[in-house]
C-alpha cells in the first residue's frame, strides 16, 4: 500500500462559526468588549490593602465562628427564616399550579394563557430584593413581607417550569382520555397530572432550598430572616459571627439538599 | 502472537466471571468467540488490554507479561492491541478523521494532541487507512452524522492507526443490519488477512462467526467450553455452549432472519 | 346481562397502608405550615397589612408616569451591570472548570481528599446569595464594580461547578474506554474522550448562568458593588418613585432582551 499520494496536514475544520470573516470579527470583537469593560473597573489599591486586612479577619472569623454571643439574634433569624420558607413555598405551589396550567398553551384558551404568562413574567424578571422593597414599603417590616415576597417569586419559577412541563406531555396521552369523552377536569386528573407530578414534587423541593437561601438575602432590606441578622453582623464588623451565620446557612442547605434527594428517591 | 495462561477474574461482589482459561492466538489467525450472554467473552476481551483488570493468570504478547504491567508500561504495550468496540465507541463529537487520530494517541506527546497537529506520517497514514475503509470523503465529518456501518468503518480504521499487532472486537456487528455486518466482518477479515493480525472477535451470531472466523472457542459460565474449527461446531458443541433449549431458540431465530432477508426487500432486522 | 357478582366493587390504586401513610405525611404538612405561619406572624403588626393596599395605592400613584428624562443618565450604570455580569460570569466559569474537574467522580485525582474539598466549594458557594458575597466583599475591598464582579464570579462557582460536574459524571463511558484503549494518557483521554462529550452543555451551562446573573447584578448596587442598583438605592432614598420606576423599565427590557439572547445562544449550540 502506497501512502504517498495522501496529504501529510489535516486542520480541524471550523465547528461553530464556518466563515472566516466572521471568525476573525468575533475574536476581535471579544477582544474590544474585554478592553473595554476592563477599563471600567477603577480599583482604589489604598482601599484594598486596608481592606485585606479586614478580609484576613473576615477569614479567621469564617474558621473560627462564634455561635454564641449572638446567638439569640441568630436564632430569631433563622426561624424567621425557616418559616417564611416553608409558608412561602407551600402558598407559592398552591397558586403557581393553576397559573401554570392556564399558562399551558395546549389546555387554556389564548385570553387566560396570556394573563398567566404575563404574571410568570413579570415575577421572573423582577429580583426577589426588589420586590421585597416594595413589599416591606407597603407591609412593614418583618418576615410577613418576606413571606410575600418569596411566595411571588415562586409562582414565577414554578408556574413557568410546570407550563413547560404540561406543554412538552405526550400528547398521545392526553389524546387517549379525551377520546373517552372525558371533561376537561378529568382530562387534567387522568392525562396531564400522572405525567407532570414527579417533576412538580421534585421542583417544589428544590424551590423550598432556593427559597431558603433566598431568605437569606431579603433580611438585608428588611423583610426579616437570618438576612437582616447577617447584615448588622457585617456592619458592626463582627467577622466572627457573620462566619457562624454563613457557616449555618451553608450547613442547612446541605442538609435540605441531601433530604430532598432522599424524599425523590423514595417517591420514585 | 498472544499467549494467555490461567486467566481468572473474580469481581469484587464474588461473581466469578472468568475461570482459568487459556489459549494462545497465533499470527494470523481470527478466533471468534462465542457463548451466551454472561458468559464472559466482553471480561475475556477487556482483561487481555487490561480495561478490566484480571485477577490471577498472564497474558503474554510476545514475550510480554500485560498483566503485571504498571500505569506507563500499560499505556505503551496498549499500543499494540487495537480494539474495536459494540456500538462504535467513537467520540461522537469530534471528526472522523479525529477518530482515526485518536488510534495515535499513544504515540504522541499531549502538546501535539491537544493542538491537533499529528505527525505528517500519521496523517497520511490515517488519510490512508481511511481510504482503505472507503471514508476518505467524511473525513471532516462528525462521527455522530455518520451511518452505523460507516462508523463502524470508522472503528477499525482508529484500531488499525495504532498499528496493533493484535485486534480486539467486542461484538462488532451488534447493532448493524444483516447485510452491513456481514460487510464489516468481511472487511475485518480482509484486513487482518493484509497485515497477518491476529484477532479476537466476540460474536453473539454463531452462523456469521463460522462464515468468517478461523477458529472458534465457546465459554460459557466463564469456562472455556469448546475450541476448535468452526466446522466441527456442530449441534452437540452448541448445545454445550448455549445449553440444549436456548441453541434451538436461536437457530429457530437466525432462520427466521434469512427468511425475511431473502425477501430481498432492504429492511432492517433487530439482532 | 346478568350481573357479575364474585368482583369487588370498591377499587383504590393503592394499597390501605400506603394511603394511611401518604394521608399521614399530609396531616404532618398541614399542621407543620400552621405552625409556621403561627410562628411567623407572630409579631407581625396586622394594621399595616390591612393598610398595605392604601399603601400600595399610594406608591402606585406616585410611580407614575415614569421619568423619562432620567435615563440617559441611567446608561452608564447599566454598561457597568452589563460588565458586572459577563466578567463576573467569565471569572466565575475559569474558577468552576477545575472544581468541577475534581468533583466528579470519574475525573477526580482523588476521592478521599480533593473530591469533597470541591464539594464544599461548590455547596459554599451556591448556598450563599450574590448579594451576600458583595456585602462582604464591599467591607473587605471597598465599594465599586471590582466587589460586584468577584461577588458574581464567587456565587457563580458553585452554579456552573455543579451542574458541569454533574454532566461530566453522565458522560457516555464507552468513548473513554475506547480512547483510553488505544494507549492515551490520562490528559489525552481527558482532551479527546471527556471534553468533546460536556463541551455543548458547558456552554448553555455559561449562557444560562450569564442570564441569570445579569438580573443578580442589576441589584448589587443596593450595597454598593457597582451598577444600576446604585441609582436605585439612591432614588429609593430620596422617595423619587418616578425615577424608581424608570430604572425598573430599564432592568426588565434589559432582562427581556439577555433572556432572548441567551435563548438564542443556547439553542445555537445544541
Amino acid at each position: 500500500m502506497s501512502e504517498a499520494t495522501y496529504a501529510d496536514t489535516w486542520r480541524r475544520p471550523p465547528q461553530i462559526v464556518k466563515r472566516r470573516a466572521w471568525r476573525w470579527a468575533l475574536a476581535i470583537g471579544t477582544v474590544i468588549y474585554l478592553a473595554l469593560a476592563l477599563s471600567t473597573i477603577e480599583v482604589d489599591w489604598q482601599r484594598v490593602v486596608v481592606g485585606l486586612e479586614r478580609g484576613q479577619r473576615f477569614a479567621a472569623g469564617f474558621l473560627q465562628p462564634d455561635f454564641l454571643s449572638r446567638w439569640d439574634d441568630i436564632a430569631r433569624g433563622l426561624v424567621e427564616s425557616l418559616t417564611m420558607t416553608l409558608t412561602s413555598t407551600v402558598v407559592g405551589i398552591l397558586i403557581s399550579v393553576p397559573i401554570g396550567i392556564g399558562a399551558a398553551r395546549n389546555l387554556t384558551p389564548a385570553p387566560v394563557y396570556l394573563v398567566c404568562r404575563a404574571v410568570i413574567a413579570v415575577s421572573r424578571s423582577l429580583q426577589e430584593i426588589i420586590i421585597a422593597i416594595f413589599l416591606v414599603a407597603m407591609f412593614g417590616f418583618g418576615p410577613f413581607a418576606g413571606f410575600l415576597t418569596l411566595s411571588f417569586a415562586t409562582i414565577g419559577f414554578l408556574a413557568k417550569l410546570l407550563a413547560d412541563d404540561i406543554e412538552e406531555i405526550d400528547e398521545r396521552q392526553a389524546e387517549a382520555i379525551r377520546a373517552t369523552g372525558a371533561s376537561w377536569w378529568q382530562l387534567i386528573d387522568y392525562a396531564i397530572q400522572p405525567q407532570v407530578m414527579p417533576r412538580l414534587i421534585g421542583l417544589s423541593l428544590y424551590r423550598l432550598d432556593i427559597n431558603f437561601r433566598e431568605s437569606s438575602v431579603i433580611g438585608i432590606v428588611g423583610a426579616g430572616g437570618i438576612g437582616a441578622t447577617l447584615n448588622t453582623a457585617i456592619d458592626r464588623y463582627e467577622y466572627d459571627s457573620a462566619g457562624a451565620i454563613l457557616l449555618l446557612i451553608i450547613v442547612i442547605v446541605m442538609l435540605s439538599e441531601y433530604a430532598s434527594g432522599y424524599v425523590r428517591k423514595f417517591l420514585q | 502472537m498472544l499467549q494467555i495462561d490461567a486467566l481468572s477474574k473474580t469481581y469484587r461482589a464474588g461473581d466469578r466471571a472468568l475461570s482459568d482459561i487459556s489459549l494462545s492466538v497465533p499470527q494470523g489467525q481470527i478466533v471468534g468467540l462465542v457463548g451466551p450472554s454472561g458468559a464472559g467473552k466482553s471480561t475475556l476481551i477487556r482483561c487481555i488490554n487490561r480495561l478490566v483488570e484480571p485477577s490471577t493468570g498472564r497474558i503474554l504478547l510476545g514475550d510480554i507479561d500485560l498483566a503485571g504491567l504498571g500505569k506507563s508500561d500499560l499505556r505503551r504495550q496498549r499500543r499494540r492491541i487495537g480494539m474495536i468496540f459494540q456500538e462504535y465507541a467513537l467520540v461522537e463529537r469530534l471528526t472522523v478523521m479525529e477518530n482515526v487520530l485518536s488510534g495515535r494517541l499513544g504515540y504522541v506527546p499531549f502538546w501535539r494532541s491537544c493542538l491537533r497537529r499529528f505527525e505528517p506520517h500519521d496523517v497520511r497514514r490515517a488519510y490512508a487507512l481511511l481510504d482503505r475503509v472507503g471514508l476518505l470523503a467524511h473525513a471532516d465529518k462528525r462521527a455522530d452524522a455518520l451511518s452505523g456501518g460507516q462508523r463502524q468503518r470508522v472503528g477499525i480504521a482508529r484500531a488499525l492507526a495504532q498499528e496493533p499487532e493484535l485486534l480486539l472486537v467486542d461484538e462488532p456487528t451488534a447493532s448493524l443490519d444483516p447485510k452491513t455486518s456481514r460487510q464489516i466482518m468481511r472487511l475485518l477479515t480482509e484486513i487482518c488477512a493484509e497485515r497477518a493480525l491476529p484477532a479476537i472477535v466476540n460474536i453473539h451470531d454463531v452462523p456469521l462467526a463460522c462464515q468468517f472466523v478461523h477458529r472458534v472457542v465457546g465459554l460459557s459460565g466463564g469456562k472455556m467450553v469448546f475450541d476448535g474449527d468452526p466446522a466441527t461446531l456442530d449441534e452437540a458443541a452448541l448445545s454445550t455452549i448455549y445449553g440444549a433449549d436456548d441453541w434451538q431458540a436461536m437457530r429457530q431465530e437466525s432462520q427466521d432472519d434469512e427468511v425475511i432477508e431473502s425477501d430481498a426487500r432492504p429492511m432492517r432486522v433487530g439482532a | 346481562m346478568s350481573e357479575i357478582t364474585h368482583y369487588r366493587e370498591v377499587w383504590a390504586p393503592r394499597p390501605p397502608r400506603t394511603r394511611l401513610l401518604i394521608w399521614f405525611a399530609w396531616l404532618l404538612l398541614v399542621a407543620l405550615f400552621v405552625y409556621c405561619w403561627q410562628v411567623m406572624t407572630e409579631n407581625t403588626i396586622w394594621a399595616f397589612v390591612s393598610d398595605a393596599p392604601r399603601q400600595a395605592m399610594d406608591i402606585g400613584s406616585r410611580m407614575v408616569p415614569p421619568r423619562w428624562s432620567y435615563l440617559p443618565e441611567l446608561l452608564e450604570p447599566l454598561w457597568d451591570t452589563l460588565n458586572i455580569a459577563t466578567l463576573g460570569t467569565l471569572g466565575g466559569i475559569v474558577m468552576a472548570v477545575p472544581v468541577a474537574f475534581l468533583a466528579a467522580r470519574n475525573t477526580t485525582p482523588s476521592t478521599r481528599f480533593l473530591r469533597p474539598v470541591a464539594l464544599f466549594v461548590i455547596v459554599a458557594s451556591r448556598s450563599i446569595n450574590s448579594l451576600i458575597w458583595a456585602l462582604l466583599l464591599v467591607a473587605i475591598i471597598g465599594p465599586g464594580l471590582l466587589a460586584g464582579i468577584v461577588a458574581i464570579a464567587l456565587r457563580s462557582i458553585g452554579f456552573v461547578g455543579k451542574l458541569l460536574y454533574e454532566a461530566i459524571e453522565e458522560i457516555d463511558t464507552r468513548q473513554v474506554e475506547a480512547v483510553s484503549a488505544t494507549g492515551a494518557s490520562a490528559m489525552q483521554v481527558l482532551n479527546y474522550a471527556i471534553v468533546p462529550q460536556v463541551v455543548p452543555t458547558f456552554i448553555a451551562i455559561g449562557v444560562f448562568r450569564w442570564d441569570i446573573n445579569i438580573r443578580e447584578s442589576t441589584i448589587l448596587g443596593l450595597v454598593g458593588a457597582g451598577g444600576i442598583g446604585l441609582k436605585l438605592q439612591a432614588s429609593i432614598n430620596v422617595l423619587a418613585w418616578p425615577q424608581v420606576t424608570m430604572i425598573l423599565l430599564l432592568i426588565l427590557g434589559t432582562v427581556v432582551v439577555s433572556e432572548w439572547v441567551s435563548a438564542k445562544l443556547r439553542r445555537a449550540v445544541i
